[in-house]
């Protein structure tokens, strides 16, 4: 029972909860759920405590098998969009949301989309508290395809063959993807800090 | 339109390209109308700038959450706790 003695579940509401559940908000943004999901963690590592290998920490090991999980739920939430297109509920023949920034016929900015100085970009952007706010609140205004995607490549800098896996995308559609979440993001954050 | 030109007025693909560097290798095509773009383009030079920002910030965002902010309630705990100690007995 060496491997018990490791892994302590009688601690581990205690030491590890609420760092799973930061861990799941961030990336659920959904309280409930990730509250739910910490409880399923734990209840399946319990299950397999004979697969711990020792060769990681207790809170490591946890984190992957709530990492299983959030992907999961990143699935469920894209697959009723499966079938309105692969890239999340476009319609073919629909308006691309690019034409959005760029004008149709050779591809230039739009006037009024056209990205403008910020004033932040020089200083020390990473300690601006007021930026990352502005940041996260247009995260949760990405569709939910966009989201997950976005949300995969930068949380663990997951592998983008992987994440095309799990969500059952082509590399093509991938990029077209991290392309508009990144154009809407910037969008949003200019429109909320100008 | 000649081929320089079209790459020239084409923020659309320069933008793509963009993103997809800050993932993996561009193909030789693929650096050298960015490469084109972006010499004569400072809209699309500060789009660069600011989604590397933005990148940035990201990261910091998920490292912040893991620094334990968020704090579930006591209660919710305890009863966390209480299952797994039934499925231990």
């Amino acid at each position: 029972m060496a491997k018990i003695a490791v892994l302590d579940p009688r601690q581990w509401v205690g030491l590890h909860a609420d760092y799973l559940y930061s861990y799941a908000v961030a990336r659920l943004d959904d309280d409930e759920q990730a509250k739910d999901l910490v409880q399923e963690t734990f209840l399946a590592a319990l299950e397999r405590t004979g697969q711990f290998m020792g060769n990681s920490s207790e809170r490591t090991w946890l984190t992957a098998i709530l990492k299983h999980k959030i992907i999961d739920v990143y699935r469920k939430r894209n697959s009723g969009l499966a079938d309105r297109g692969p890239l999340g509920g476009q319609q073919q023949g629909e308006r691309e949301p690019e034409l959005e920034f760029f004008e149709a016929e050779n591809g230039h900015w739009k006037e009024a989309y056209a990205p403008r100085t910020l004033g932040v970009e020089q200083a020390d952007p990473l300690a601006n508290k007021e930026l990352k706010t502005i940041l996260q609140r247009c995260l949760q205004k990405l569709p939910p395809l966009w989201f997950s995607v976005f949300t995969m490549k930068h949380m663990e800098e997951a592998a983008t063959e992987m994440i095309c896996e799990q969500l059952k995308l082509t590399p093509g559609n991938f990029w077209v993807i991290i392309h508009r979440a990144k154009l809407n993001l910037r969008a949003c954050i200019q429109k909320a800090w100008m | 339109m000649g081929i320089i030109k079209k790459i020239q007025y084409n923020c659309r693909e320069a933008t793509y390209l963009i993103e997809k560097r800050q993932h993996v290798r561009l193909t030789i095509k693929e650096r050298v109308h960015l490469l084109i773009h972006l010499s004569g383009c400072s809209v699309c030079r500060l789009f660069q700038r600011q989604s590397r920002m933005i990148n940035r910030i990201v990261k910091t965002l998920f490292r912040d959450a893991a620094g334990e902010q968020r704090r579930l309630d006591e209660n919710v705990k305890r009863e966390m706790q209480e299952k797994i100690n039934e499925r231990l007995r």
